[in-house]
């Protein structure tokens, strides 16, 4: 089957699960009776709009190549780094860095990107923009709280900058007998984290009772990670033909993302709640902000990407 | 229009500028919106937030002092804007600093205005000028709007030449209840609280 053929297969198979998620929504709508249990089913039925969409744009992304794609994940930084700094107490003397932050580190790190410098887009963030984004804060000599604002906005670039560019950086792996098709790996990732938090979420709904954590997050149980990490691998295990992997890497590949992923959600969880909010923003209808969707998918994808190069590139 | 359009969209994209409606509703009816004044795009902030029927006759009051002095500024005051100016410092004692205000209002336009009278890096406003209070007394029909700016004196503190794009809100309050015979100074005080209530 050529890439092609497989990226219409794995477009149909979306199509049809959201098709069927659209219908379940429509006849919950007409059902539903009650105050608390129209509101579930008007928020179930703004995400399924919301992943139309998003799906939408990620194939119409896909489909226009490898800029378009770039350009795409640039714009998810931006506004998911927007979302965080907007929730993080600065001081007017971080505005140097919070403006190099949004100006300069994305468009370079997208850049690296494109240009498959793989060398400088690696160590670009966590090295030089370590040390230089304190540098212009200390300009503006202000010491209050230094390290904690330095650390807020080393944290915001890490997570919404260098963390989410690893989805679009599988891009430039060059994988044996898969040349071509690397825009299908990183459907892969994303297919995976967001199945994984769907299923979580579905499976906690229907069996939760254990909670696991929650002073961090009193929606997440025993019953529906282990539900959802099951499932979620299941189904990537059974997607092995649009990777590099045979079904088994492609289970153990799975459960890295599934297990990443949930960590990502438990660890920007408490970093909301640190900073008094409850979603990260109100840009996608019924899912809250950018972040809220990203979450996952910055802890998965830097691991995702390096297990893939480890094992899978000469 | 097309500068309008265009300054609207950059203000969009770089900070959001999303309107919350609390104590009020978008209404053709005439207004004076005072606000907290702490950056550059405050006014294209406002100005932005709110429907754009209501902004063909909404003007935003500008420093002459600033807005009036070179041709990039004055174009984007007065065209892309359609800005009324006040002089900050009174020229002429006979002179009233108001009378370009009053004209406004008189031909029915509704006004933006910041009566502290310039930027103020904190996130609450400062005293107020003792304009609005006479712009109300001689237009008593005129709803005044508090309005709060959220976040914008991060995006763009005093000094900086380009905003940090972070989310900004400007929410809309209800309009200030007239009180009979109450003095300037109770007054400002009244419409300030109104602002930081909304903080």
């Amino acid at each position: 089957m050529s890439a092609q053929d497989k990226f219409y297969w794995l477009m149909g198979g979306i199509g049809a699960v959201l098709l069927l998620s659209s219908m379940i929504g429509w006849v919950l709508s007409r059902r539903v009776s009650g105050e608390s249990g129209r509101a579930v089913v008007d928020n179930l039925n703004a995400r399924i709009k919301a992943w139309w969409i998003m799906v939408a744009v990620f194939a119409v992304a896909f489909m226009l190549g490898k800029m378009a794609t770039i350009v795409m994940f640039a714009l998810i930084s931006w506004f998911a780094l927007r979302e965080f700094m907007t929730l993080t107490p600065t001081r007017p003397g971080d505005h140097r860095a919070l403006s190099v932050s949004f100006f300069i580190a994305i468009p370079l790190q997208y850049a690296l990107i494109a240009d498959e410098w793989y060398a400088l887009f690696s160590i670009l963030i966590p090295v030089y923009g370590f040390l230089l984004l304190p540098s212009l804060s200390v300009l503006a000599q202000d010491t209050e709280h230094f390290l904690e604002r330095a650390a807020k906005i080393q944290w915001g670039v890490m997570l919404t900058i260098y963390c989410i560019s690893h989805v679009p950086a599988l891009l430039l792996l060059d994988i044996p007998d898969y040349a071509g098709q690397n825009a299908l790996l990183l459907f892969y990732l994303l297919l995976v984290v967001q199945l994984s938090d769907v299923l979580q979420y579905v499976f906690g709904k229907l069996f939760g009772k254990t909670k696991i954590a929650p002073v961090v997050s009193p929606s997440k149980t025993v019953e529906g990670f282990v539900g959802g990490a099951l499932s979620a691998t299941a189904i990537g295990a059974a997607m092995w033909w649009i990777t590099p992997f045979s079904p088994l890497q492609a289970a153990g590949m799975s459960a890295a993302i599934v297990i990443m992923g949930f960590l990502g959600g438990l660890v920007l969880s408490a970093v909301k709640r640190s900073l008094g909010a409850k979603d990260w923003g109100s840009m996608i209808q019924g899912h809250g902000g950018m972040m809220d969707r990203m979450d996952s998918v910055s802890f998965a994808a830097p691991v995702f990407f390096h297990l893939t190069r480890y094992f899978f590139t000469p | 229009m097309l500068i309008s359009a265009l300054l609207i969209g950059l203000t969009r994209a770089l900070v959001g500028a999303a309107p919350r409606w609390q104590g009020s509703a978008p209404s053709p009816a005439q207004r004076i919106y005072f606000a907290n004044h702490s950056s550059h795009v405050d006014t294209l902030a406002l100005w932005s937030a709110l429907p754009r029927e209501l902004r063909r006759h909404t003007r935003p009051v500008a420093a002459a002092d600033y807005w009036n002095t070179d041709a990039v500024r004055r174009c984007i005051a007065v065209r892309g804007l359609n800005a009324v100016f006040i002089e900050r410092q009174r020229s002429e004692a006979t002179k009233d600093p108001l009378a370009p205000l009053t004209e406004a209002l008189a031909a029915g336009d509704s006004l933006i205005i910041f009566p502290e009278g310039t930027r103020n890096l904190q996130p609450l406003p400062g005293p107020f000028k003792a304009g609005l209070f006479h712009l109300a007394e001689r237009f008593p029909d005129v709803e005044l709007i508090p309005v709060y700016l959220e976040n914008l004196h991060r995006c763009m503190p005093k000094g900086s030449f380009f905003p940090v794009p972070l989310i900004c809100t400007v929410r809309f309050g209800a309009p200030l209840a007239r009180i009979a015979g109450e003095d300037k100074a109770d007054f400002l005080e009244r419409a300030r609280q109104a602002v930081i209530d909304l903080a």
